[in-house]
């Protein structure tokens, strides 16, 4: 689920996963995997956040509202936006997943499995409706950028389905 | 400026980006269906966040307070070195794919390359922006295929497109005085390296869509050097109009 890069304080763990990523509410920033590392430094809590594509207007946000949360817990901090290693669909945790899901996005499938469905129109994403794969794309872009728009044959619904991003 | 080549190879990179972005962006609420709509304006959206990174980093070359917006939005149009294919307007949506088809099969050739560069910075932006990128390619092969491969009428809309913009084509590989300097040092990339593996890409799906790949002997250049063609001025007095009217606002 991460690299071994990401380096979290423990102590802070709890307080980051109240912050929620402000384009899928149900899902904490933590669940996302944009939360890099998050250490003190003195009385400082240095926290680097990466985002999950480059024009992901919710960056700004997620910078605020972590700094709120730490102030909060009554401490200070400071936000750097890092590129590097960039952001992958495998660092959204098996919890992450699952609550995509429950929120109505369908989660990414595997690299393979996902240009089977976004390119050669394959039915194997899973509506997140009535769980039927008799699926169809309907755009390669969805309502933000990490997503596509999918409808199911079945029940009739339209719904997000997460890119995969490796 | 200290690292002056390298402020100027990171707007000859980013510029091309904040262009087609602003092109894109026009497209917002005016797409032919829904579906492209979306689709224009998410590409859009990745392209402004990947010049957003660029500006970013030059900002910080150039230092004395200068900042992202700033070289967005205040400089004057012969500052800008993006190349003209990006600023061609989008007419038709056979114009719009073509065009995006046109710089994508180079944008994905030149950040596969930038990738390796020893800036650490322009490294980490490539490596991003590929994944995003890669993505627009297979967008814009698959209209010019449909197109290219569909009525009569789509046919020849894309065909006309292809024709208007080739010229445009020639001057993604030539290089500028920045350029040279940083492949020296091992920091920026050889576009003139490019330019066969280009070809072979673009000539694959121009030939999937049953187009013709036009026998220009003559091409346009020019917005590299800051020289560019009329419509550039229309998309910035559009792009600046905020800063220009009310001068350092901010939201």
């Amino acid at each position: 689920m991460t690299t071994t890069e990401q380096q979290i304080d423990e102590k802070l763990i709890p307080i980051l996963e109240q912050v929620s990523d402000p384009e899928i509410p149900v899902l904490s920033i933590m669940e996302m995997g944009v939360v890099r590392s998050a250490i003190f430094e003195n009385d400082l809590v240095k926290v680097q956040i990466t985002p999950t594509y480059s024009g992901c207007p919710a960056m700004d946000v997620i910078g605020d509202d972590i700094q709120k949360a730490l102030s909060d817990a009554g401490y200070q901090s400071e936000i750097e936006l890092i590129l590097a290693p960039a952001w992958t669909t495998d660092w959204i945790t098996p919890k992450g997943r699952k609550a995509l899901e429950e929120y109505g996005i369908a989660a990414p499938l595997d690299p393979i499995a996902d240009k089977e469905a976004l390119l050669e129109g394959k039915r194997i994403v899973k509506c997140t409706n009535c769980g039927s794969k008799n699926t169809k794309l309907v755009s390669q872009f969805g309502s933000t950028a990490c997503k596509a728009l999918f409808k199911c044959d079945d029940c009739q619904e339209p719904f997000d389905y997460f890119k995969c991003l490796k | 400026m200290k690292n002056e080549s390298l402020y100027k190879y990171i707007l000859g990179i980013a510029d091309n980006s904040l262009i087609l972005g602003q092109r894109l962006g026009e497209l917002c609420g005016h797409g032919p269906n829904l579906e492209i709509d979306i689709a224009c304006t998410n590409i859009s959206l990745d392209l402004l966040g990947q010049t957003r990174s660029y500006y970013q980093y030059a900002a910080k070359i150039k230092g004395d307070n200068t900042t992202e917006d700033d070289i967005a939005f205040l400089r004057k149009e012969r500052e800008y070195i993006n190349v003209l294919l990006v600023e061609q307007p989008n007419k038709d949506f056979a114009h719009t794919m073509a065009r995006q088809f046109l710089f994508d099969a180079y944008h994905l050739l030149l950040l596969q390359e930038l990738e390796k560069s020893h800036d650490m910075t322009l490294a980490a932006i490539a490596k991003k922006s590929i994944k995003e990128v890669s993505y627009h390619l297979r967008f814009s092969s698959d209209w010019v295929k449909r197109l290219g491969d569909g009525t009569k009428e789509s046919h020849e809309r894309m065909q006309n497109a292809i024709d208007s913009l080739w010229t445009y084509t020639d001057e993604l590989f030539h290089q500028t005085e920045a350029d040279i300097v940083m492949v020296e040092e091992g920091i920026g990339v050889d576009v003139t390296k490019l330019r066969d593996a280009y070809l072979e890409k673009v000539s694959t799906i121009l030939e999937e869509a049953t187009l013709k790949i036009p026998e220009n002997k003559w091409f346009q250049k020019g917005g590299k050097q800051g020289i560019h063609t009329e419509h550039l001025g229309y998309l910035l007095s559009d792009l600046q109009y905020m800063q220009r009217t009310y001068p350092n606002m901010e939201w």
